[in-house]
């Protein structure tokens, strides 16, 4: 300490402090605005993998995307989209497109997890986007339930129902019910915001909000509704159609019965 | 002038009176011969009767039973396990046979084995002139007995404590008020606010809002409001950031948003539900309710549906900490229409 008080007159030590307060702001800059930017992550793959990635993408997804990915009338720009992006659309067989339509159904995956790696390689190669959520991000054994209920039921319950049975949308969209997603699918669509799903990225929904929300949706998967024939969870329309039925029907049924003579 | 018919049966020359001069007299047609029920003729019917009301009522002993096993029996360890739903169900089963069993066996009961002969009452004679008279004999008896008209002080004081007794019921209605004034016309966010997160409460700065972004909002201090309720049913706001050229703000509006993030009222201008179904890529916002859509680039103008005014617009800017902040409160009332909006 005394030889540093001692130098404290030296002609560099102002130039010295200068450098030390500079790392110092540069470095809580980064971690402050950090935020958003973390997810940009490529250095995961491989070359091989993205060469490899190059290839399936010129056979499967030019066509529309274009051969640089640069979009075209069909099919939109996928530079900066991210590896997670790619993921899901392929992992969940929304991607290759079936037919144009309102929007791109859910159906068997056409690739392997390896090919769609490879093909979340090349597109993460394009430009930085939010990458394929790692095991640690998607671990739930710590998570908050109900405090994940209460973010979808704010965030996401509007469109895909309280219960995470899906709704319908404008013209032919619709959200999907949430049953049977893979946590690292539904990580995705939040942080991508698939077609008309908007992004709810790490700065508004912190990813341990997310994991709050996987361990909810968890949650409403293993446990069923407590009382009994949920109806698709629809609310009025499947209930009010039940008890316009079925109901009505018991209640006609014993008027005839009640009012039937004995034989 | 010709004569008309004005269609009484007087007139001479109607018409369609061929076959029609004697009228048919309707005659009584009597009940309809009764008819023996099995149980009536047969014992054995009787005896079978007899014993499916009696099953009846015990299947609604059973149900009685079923719900008490289902209440006592079943011990639930952790809330949302599978045994709540085998006890709701038991409940509800034991419940609805235990009311059933004994709905249907009476009825049963009563179809089946109870006299079922057919009565009939005849009318009663009119009554005569002097039994009215009399009725109107005994009245005054009465009215003569209480001795009303000659004590006035009872009578006064009845009529007056008659008069009062319903006001404390009028003063009850007092509780409904007071009328609301103009806390309608008013929200929790004024110039300098923060917009933060629903639920937590974080501030949002506006790099974190990113194109495609959905922000739920609720004004800063609502956590810790009085009425907190009352207040996030008015002041919650979506947030959402868009390509800026695609906004197109009217004139006077061009600084109510920050590059490209636009903040809008969550309250539909029908009914009140909140619009929170954001398309991000036609830019639409859906009311679930009544699917009432507001196009986001034309500054949310109703493009379907029953709603008839476009979604409030909240001002917003940024502070100098880069948080987004109101500029001021809404400059309309949110929501549905009231009496005295105008």
């Amino acid at each position: 300490m005394k030889a540093l008080s001692q130098r404290r007159r030296h002609p560099l030590t102002a130039v010295a402090l200068l450098l030390m307060g500079l790392l110092l702001t540069g470095g809580l800059y980064a971690v402050a605005s950090g935020a958003n930017e973390a997810k940009a992550q490529t250095s995961t793959f491989s070359a091989e993998d993205i060469a490899e990635g190059e290839k399936l993408f010129i056979a499967n997804c030019a066509t529309c995307h274009g051969m640089e990915a640069g979009g075209t009338e069909t099919g939109p720009s996928l530079v900066g989209v991210g590896a997670a992006a790619v993921h899901f659309q392929v992992g969940t067989g929304r991607m290759p497109l079936q037919m144009q339509g309102p929007q791109a159904m859910e159906k068997p995956a056409q690739f392997n997890e390896e090919e769609t790696r490879q093909m979340a390689a090349y597109v993460a190669s394009l430009g930085p986007g939010p990458a394929i959520p790692s095991e640690e991000a998607l671990d739930t054994s710590d998570a908050d339930v109900a405090h994940g209920g209460e973010l979808f039921r704010v965030n996401c319950a509007m469109c895909h129902n309280a219960a995470a049975a899906g709704g319908a949308l404008t013209q032919g969209k619709f959200a999907p019910a949430l049953s049977g997603v893979s946590d690292a699918h539904a990580y995705e669509a939040m942080v991508t915001g698939p077609q008309n799903m908007p992004v709810f990225n790490d700065a508004t929904l912190p990813p341990e909000g997310k994991q709050d929300i996987l361990a909810f949706l968890n949650y409403i998967d293993d446990n069923k509704s407590p009382g009994g024939a949920a109806l698709g969870s629809l609310g009025p329309v499947s209930e009010g159609l039940f008890l316009w039925i079925a109901g009505l029907g018991v209640i006609i049924a014993f008027t005839i019965w009640l009012t039937s003579r004995s034989s | 002038m010709a004569r008309r018919n004005d269609g009484s049966p007087n007139t001479p020359d109607r018409v369609g009176t061929d076959g029609h001069a004697e009228v048919e007299r309707f005659h009584d047609p009597g009940l309809p011969p009764h008819r023996p029920r099995l149980a009536d003729k047969d014992p054995r019917a009787a005896k079978r009767a007899e014993k499916q009301v009696a099953i009846l009522f015990l299947i609604s002993i059973v149900g009685t039973i079923l719900f008490f096993v289902g209440y006592f029996a079943i011990e639930i360890d952790e809330p949302g396990s599978s045994d709540l739903r085998l006890q709701n169900l038991l409940l509800g089963l034991g419940t609805a046979f235990a009311m059933f069993g004994i709905g249907i066996g009476i009825v049963h009961w009563a179809k089946t084995l109870m006299p079922d002969h057919e009565v009939v009452e005849s009318r009663k004679p009119v009554t005569k002139e002097s039994e009215r008279a009399e009725a109107e004999q005994i009245l005054g008896d009465i009215i003569e007995e209480t001795g009303i008209k000659r004590r006035p002080l009872i009578r006064n004081t009845m009529l007056v404590a008659m008069i009062l007794a319903p006001f404390p019921a009028i003063a009850i209605f007092r509780d409904l008020g007071p009328l609301p004034g103009d806390v309608l016309r008013h929200t929790m966010w004024d110039e300098g606010v923060r917009l933060t997160l629903d639920p937590t409460g974080t501030p949002i700065r506006a790099s974190d809002v990113t194109i495609g972004s959905a922000v739920h909002v609720i004004p800063e201090g609502l956590n810790e409001a009085e009425h907190k309720l009352e207040e996030k049913a008015k002041a919650v706001v979506l947030l959402m950031r868009l390509n800026p050229e695609d906004l197109s703000p009217s004139e006077g509006r061009e600084d109510w948003g920050y590059e490209g993030i636009v903040a809008y009222s969550k309250i539909c201008t029908h009914v009140g539900c909140p619009v929170a179904l954001y398309e991000q890529q036609t830019h639409h916002l859906l009311c679930p309710c009544h699917q009432s859509t507001f196009d986001l680039t034309q500054e949310c103008k109703v493009i379907f549906g029953p709603a008839v005014r476009p979604l409030p617009q909240l001002p917003i800017t940024v502070d100098a900490e880069g948080y987004l902040v109101a500029q001021s409160d809404f400059t309309e009332p949110v929501g549905p229409s009231f009496w005295e909006r105008g």
